[in-house]
């Protein structure tokens, strides 16, 4: 029972760093310019089938995959930000979620003419370790340490890069930071773009473990709300300690009661969270 | 000037009774299924507009009423043996309650945060029925054959639902204008315009717009207990799409918020056009994604909706396009 508790704990707060980097794309596009993009999960998907591609049809290692991952996804984020959000930005919330939820729309209904529903997965193995009740797979702890490391790379560019400050500087006060010489459609568009990058980023590393369809992102995509919300909205780095956090629940949760239950324990507490603390657990940005 | 002595108040009430009216009089089974499908959307996305429409609130979650006051009313009516109106009221009522306490709690939260609240309680609810007892489970329920003798046969009874929903889509309707035109209707859009604002100049915001939550979560539990007697059976899949929810706000976006013509003209050209999309053999396959740029281009140029767009063009018009 212990060994079983222990190794379930243990899967989930790893796949916790990676919803922790999922949900960091959605929380950096709300701190910005309080949008919420309901095409996040698609992007997840296409981050999935772009690592297949290249695993698929060029060889590539799944892990060298994310490197054109992250450059697609920043050049989506782009084209997004550009075609659907920035006409769109200060008209009213229904405005921006539903310019994004078409963007989700199209995703969606070009992938599925395109890849099929049909699962696809990467065949690639790194083997297994044994720690005493412990059998965890490489590619997991490969999968943490990269989301460790992508969130390290984020806080240096937020806080020690000009780029960096400037988009800070405009989610604090987009008229101010225009004042003082700062493009806000250039940050507005490139933080967008980065948040769409995590999210591809994530995308390729859990296509590294699970199959995958192109509606697959979706329920990362719920995930990162949840996330978003315990970590605070608006609060990247605390997305990642709100994945490890829902990452620890899923692992805890089975234990204790069926696991159909999982969803009604994380949606409500996402649900009593919004309600009792709406800055988040951490505190916003 | 009382709501009613308009020509504009008359206007889609008189158009869906005559709809209503022809298709029983034709009695016509492939008429009658699409009819209660139009309907049913007409019914979802006037209700929702209530609350997204007047008080500005966005609800991803408007699914939920549909399908907890649905699967209550079914429960009713199959399990306990109601009759088919007394367990879709039961069903409404269930809604409006459920709405009523919600509202008390989540209608604190503004803007994104409450969208963000209402997609978290559609996906609790749908996980929550998948996982209780007397619903079925994730199997969900079923009707037995014989208690559609009662209605006089299979037939009978598809027919006596249809009417049922025709006379529930017109009591939308008539709420919808009746709250446009009335004192409650301008506390609503005050709040839509500046909450705080509407507080200060004495409207009691919390109450308003918990009552609007509750009307506008009322009707979904109605439809959604016709909507699966006449499907016969009840499964937490079925029940809870959060894309009937978008489908829903896509349909007053195109019609036009805060109209009582608009949703339901969005309701009818929506699914008119993916009728179209889904048949059509140049878009079969693309027809989501046809759909979104559709609805891309909407949001992006003409965000007032085509009874807005038209009331704005055409000022003469704002008599009769409510």
């Amino acid at each position: 029972m212990f060994g079983q508790l222990l190794s379930s704990l243990a899967d989930g707060l790893l796949l916790g760093f990676v919803y922790g980097l999922a949900a960091m794309g959605l929380s950096l596009i709300w701190g910005v310019m309080t949008v919420i993009n309901l095409a996040h999960g698609p992007v997840i998907a296409l981050g999935m089938f772009t690592a297949y591609l290249l695993f698929t049809q060029a060889g590539v290692n799944p892990y060298l995959a994310l490197l054109p991952v992250a450059v697609l996804g920043m050049a989506l984020g782009l084209v997004i930000y550009g075609a659907a959000v920035h006409r769109v930005l200060n008209a009213p919330h229904l405005s921006t979620l539903l310019a994004t939820f078409a963007v989700n729309m199209i995703i969606i209904g070009v992938g599925t003419a395109v890849f099929t529903t049909s699962p696809h997965n990467i065949d690639f193995s790194l083997g297994s370790f044994s720690l005493g009740p412990l059998t965890v797979p490489f590619t997991r702890v490969v999968a943490a340490f990269a989301a460790l490391a992508a969130t390290a790379l984020l806080y240096l560019f937020l806080y020690f890069t000009r780029p960096g400050k400037a988009i800070r500087a405009v989610a604090n006060n987009r008229m101010a930071a225009e004042l003082m010489g700062i493009s806000s459609t250039t940050m507005l568009a490139l933080s967008f773009g980065l948040g769409t990058l995590l999210a591809c980023l994530a995308g390729g590393l859990i296509a590294t473990f699970f199959p995958f369809t192109i509606l697959s992102g979706g329920p990362y995509e719920l995930k990162s709300f949840v996330i978003c919300v315990l970590g605070g909205l608006g609060n990247p780095l605390g997305a990642l300690l709100g994945g490890l956090l829902l990452g620890g629940l899923e692992g805890l949760v089975p234990a204790f009661m069926p696991v159909s239950w999982v969803p009604v324990v994380e949606f409500g507490l996402f649900v009593l969270v919004l309600l009792l603390r709406p800055q988040g657990l951490l505190g916003a940005k | 000037m009382r709501p009613w002595a308009r020509l504009g108040f008359w206007l889609p009430l008189g158009a869906v009774f005559v709809w209503g009216l022809v298709v029983l009089l034709l009695r016509e089974d492939t008429l009658r299924e699409t009819t209660f499908t139009l309907m049913m959307f007409v019914g979802m996305a006037s209700s929702l507009n209530i609350l997204l429409g007047y008080t500005g609130y966005v609800s991803f979650g408007h699914i939920v009423f549909f399908g907890l006051g649905g699967y209550f009313g079914f429960y009713l009516l199959s399990q306990q043996g109601l009759w088919l109106l007394p367990a879709a009221v039961g069903g409404g009522i269930l809604s409006g309650v459920l709405a009523g306490l919600l509202g008390l709690a989540v209608l604190r939260l503004r803007g994104a945060y409450f969208a963000l609240a209402t997609i978290g309680i559609n996906e609790a609810a749908r996980a929550f029925v998948s996982n209780f007892g007397p619903f079925g489970g994730a199997t969900g329920l079923f009707v037995n054959f014989q208690a559609y003798q009662a209605y006089g046969g299979a037939g009978p009874a598809l027919w006596t639902t249809f009417m049922y929903l025709w006379l529930v889509t017109l009591a939308v309707l008539l709420v919808s204008a009746l709250v446009q035109g009335s004192r409650f209707g301008l506390g609503l859009m005050a709040i839509r315009e500046d909450e705080d604002a509407a507080m200060v100049m004495g409207v009691a915001a919390p109450r308003a717009k918990t009552i609007a939550f509750m009307l506008s979560a009322f009707f979904p539990g109605i439809i959604g207990t016709l909507y699966f007697f006449k499907n016969g059976n009840v499964e937490p899949g079925d029940a809870f799409q959060l894309h009937m929810s978008i489908e829903a706000l896509v349909m007053i976006m195109l019609g036009g918020q805060g109209t009582v013509v608009g949703p339901a003209l969005g309701a009818v050209v929506y699914q008119g056009l993916r009728g179209y999309l889904l048949t059509s053999p140049l878009f079969k396959s693309l027809h989501l994604a046809m759909a979104g740029l559709f609805l891309l281009l909407i949001v992006l140029f003409v965000p007032a909706g085509a009874v807005g767009w038209l009331r704005h063009r055409f000022p003469r018009l704002r008599k009769v396009l409510t």
